[in-house]
């Protein structure tokens, strides 16, 4: 494949991995956390891992949008489709996600809830074009990547007075959330676990662009690469960070200039501000509550609101119990700590959110990675 | 002139007429349908005896039986449709085992208000594949279900077939130092469906690989008896099908990514869509597990056929208790190839 295959070549991988085995001194620890479950995937499904000196070590981040959402939030999903009836439109990867009360949107669709995944947020429009009588919500979920389709939904609503559809917002915020990690105390005092350096996210900063990442490269010294979603990408961000570590500097560099610029992308950026604001406070699992890592549909667009127009009520229901997801989330835990991981918890039969997606940490452990722990015998 | 000598007054109306229920009741209507479509098109002598079911003298050999259910939607797609899918899917599971397959039964589950011109276009195409595949439907059944309860056309088919002597092929038989092979290009079936499926309709030309592959594995035979393991990689795609042999024999494999042929525009479609064509649907396609040393001259034999020109050696078979297959993936790194958890697309065959 043209233009794709160029980023997964065996032989610059070669390249890359003697260069990084050269520079890495054996005296020192490199552990660099992927904020995106998008290089976790990559990570796994190319075995990149294997080609790192043992010193070099991955630590996976919350930034898989389906396993940041906290369970009430997914209840509230299933109220408005089972006790407002509405019809609920939600992107493939959240059908699966546990919620409360061992259920999921999957479970509520074949018990007769009229849940239907799309593709995008046109294909929510048409559905509540082709339904006048019905109310539509669209299942907002994800990071800053996908905050402005759903911008472009509402404001397309508004246009067409389309009024029996609303969004259930839940878009979250990059910059806050790795803010917050670098802030927990697990981090500051414990120092239970230790981030050198972070590989930055593609996607995201091709709408935000790399200047949000400065200011706590600087506050809290730590080298950040802002790095593309190709095994060669998440190799060559990890070479720029050893140097950096090496040379004791915490720039913000960009790795994936084919794609992000310092200031993203700005049409995509007013969008988002015309229909959406922040909330004070959102809840992630995993990070808890969290200031200012979320959006809000504003006032001038609160007739699209789902929050405001279905009485919602918050369930406070947590994980299952013994479920690591939430350390697995703030990387202080791997997967394998956890018990349940491969027992009572596989892709078949998740329950917790990290081994639903394939971005989740737990289900590219189990579904990629899993014969290493075996090799080593844990 | 008076029309009470025939057995049909009318003659069935294919162009404009629709599944009714009287289709499945039994009576005069449900005998019309039966004649003028399915005897009609199937056109053989023990289907015409007009019995509930065909009598015949199995030649020598192990018999095998095997079914399958097709629901695929849409029911035409690039390449194929539902009929010619419910022809090759049950010869190809038959012919699995390293049997001849002899004769196919078909079910078919009608809903009501479905189109008798696509039923028509379709039991036609169903007639064509098993002509060609030289495997008649001899015996059959017909049911209409109500609007609503059905999906247009349902057709379970079963297939009977006979292993000739000396050939022992198995899933459970997979040994440590064993070859896998791949007959060619993967992930065509499952791509093509999804390229008409409504809210995802991109433009390509990948059609379906849908075909009966009785004809290639005689050829493999005839070349080479010590082949230990068939299997068509169907629903849930190549990784399933390897998974699925590494446990029934106790085995590990380990494949080559580079060696595992795809086409470039299956590869850019799935890439699009977010998908994995190892998990991606197959109808054409077989896995052939046979002694290392006799790897190339299976290959060689399968080359010579039509439908084994891109094939390929892929992989091979270790000991391993955790029966885990493993990839080196085409980037120089290892990992699991792992079943699929879920399903990627629904209702593909």
């Amino acid at each position: 494949m043209k233009y794709v295959d160029d980023f997964r070549d065996k032989e610059l991988a070669r390249g890359l991995a003697a260069a990084i085995a050269a520079e890495a001194e054996p005296s020192h620890r490199y552990h660099f956390m992927e904020f995106c479950g998008g290089h976790t995937h990559a990570i796994f499904r190319y075995g990149v891992q294997e080609l790192l000196p043992s010193n070099v070590r991955f630590i996976h981040g919350p930034g898989c949008p389906v396993c940041v959402l906290p369970v009430p939030r997914i209840d509230q999903a299933l109220e408005l489709a089972e006790r407002h009836g509405v019809i609920l439109c939600s992107y493939g990867d959240m059908m699966r996600v546990p919620a409360g009360g061992k259920r999921s949107l999957l479970s509520a669709k074949a018990a007769g809830a009229d849940i239907r995944m799309v593709y995008s947020t046109q294909d929510a429009l048409k559905i509540a074009r082709d339904n006048p009588e019905r109310e539509v919500v669209f299942f907002a979920i994800g990071f800053e990547t996908t905050t402005p389709p759903s911008a472009v939904a509402i404001r397309q609503a508004k246009a067409e007075g389309l009024g029996n559809f609303s969004v259930f917002c839940n878009h979250v915020l990059t910059p806050a959330a790795i803010q917050h990690i670098l802030q927990s105390p697990e981090l500051r005092d414990m120092d239970s676990v230790t981030i050198d350096g972070f590989l930055g996210p593609s996607h995201v900063s091709a709408v935000i662009g790399s200047r949000p990442y400065e200011y706590f490269a600087q506050e809290f010294q730590k080298p950040v690469v802002i790095t593309g979603f190709e095994p060669l990408d998440v190799m060559q961000a990890v070479l720029m960070l050893v140097r950096q570590i090496n040379a004791g500097s915490a720039e913000v560099e960009n790795q994936y200039a084919r794609v992000v610029t310092p200031d993203g992308n700005r049409k995509a950026q007013e969008l988002v501000a015309e229909i959406f604001e922040l909330r004070r406070m959102f809840e992630w699992r995993g990070l808890g509550q969290v200031p200012y890592s979320a959006q809000k549909i504003r006032p001038e667009y609160q007739d699209f609101d789902a929050e405001l127009r279905f009485a919602l009520t918050d369930t406070g229901a947590t994980d299952v119990k013994g479920c690591e997801c939430p350390a697995i989330l703030r990387g202080v835990k791997k997967p394998t700590d956890c018990k349940l991981f491969g027992t009572a918890c596989t892709p078949d039969n998740p329950q917790g959110s990290c081994m639903v997606s394939s971005e989740g940490s737990c289900a590219a452990y189990w579904s990629y990675g899993r014969f290493r722990q075996e090799a080593v015998g844990a | 002139m008076s029309g009470t000598k025939r057995k049909f007054p009318q003659r069935m109306k294919f162009s404009s007429g629709q599944v009714e229920m009287t289709h499945g009741g039994g009576g005069r209507a449900m005998a019309q349908l039966i004649e003028e479509l399915f005897v009609r098109h199937f056109d053989n002598e023990l289907l015409a005896a007009g019995n509930d079911q065909a009598v015949f003298t199995a030649p020598p050999g192990r018999v095998v039986i095997s079914t399958d259910g097709h629901v695929v939607s849409p029911l035409f797609f690039p390449g194929g449709d539902i009929g010619s899918l419910s022809v090759h899917g049950t010869v190809n599971d038959v012919a699995m085992s390293g049997a001849r397959p002899l004769y196919l039964s078909a079910g078919f589950i009608l809903e009501e208000g479905f189109a008798l011109s696509d039923l028509e276009r379709i039991v036609i195409s169903m007639a064509a594949a098993s002509a060609k595949a030289g495997v008649p439907v001899v015996t059959g059944d017909t049911k209409v279900v109500e609007r609503g309860k059905g999906d247009g056309v349902f057709i379970t088919t079963t297939g009977v077939g006979v292993v000739p002597e000396g050939i022992e092929i198995s899933g459970a038989l997979a040994r440590p130092g064993d070859a896998v092979l791949v007959n060619g290009f993967i992930g065509d079936h499952g791509t093509a469906i999804l390229s008409k499926r409504e809210n995802l309709e991109f433009e390509s030309e990948i059609r379906s690989d849908s075909a009966a592959l009785h004809g290639l594995i005689a050829h493999m035979l005839a070349a080479e008896t010590d082949i230990h393991v068939l299997r068509d990689p169907t629903r849930g795609g190549l990784a399933a099908t390897c998974n699925e042999i590494a446990w029934q024999s106790g085995v590990g494999m380990h494949l080559m990514e580079e060696r595992i042929p795809i086409r470039p525009d299956v590869q850019a479609a799935c890439e699009l869509l977010g998908l994995d064509p190892l998990y991606v649907a197959n109808e054409g396609k077989l896995i052939a597990i046979c002694p290392g040393e006799k790897a190339d001259a299976l290959l060689a034999a399968m080359r010579e056929h039509e439908l084994g020109r891109d094939a390929g050696i892929i992989g091979h078979v270790r000991a391993d208790e955790n029966r885990f297959v493993t990839m080196e993936t085409g980037f120089g790194g290892n990992r699991i190839v792992d079943w699929i958890a879920g399903e990627q697309l629904p209702r593909i065959c």
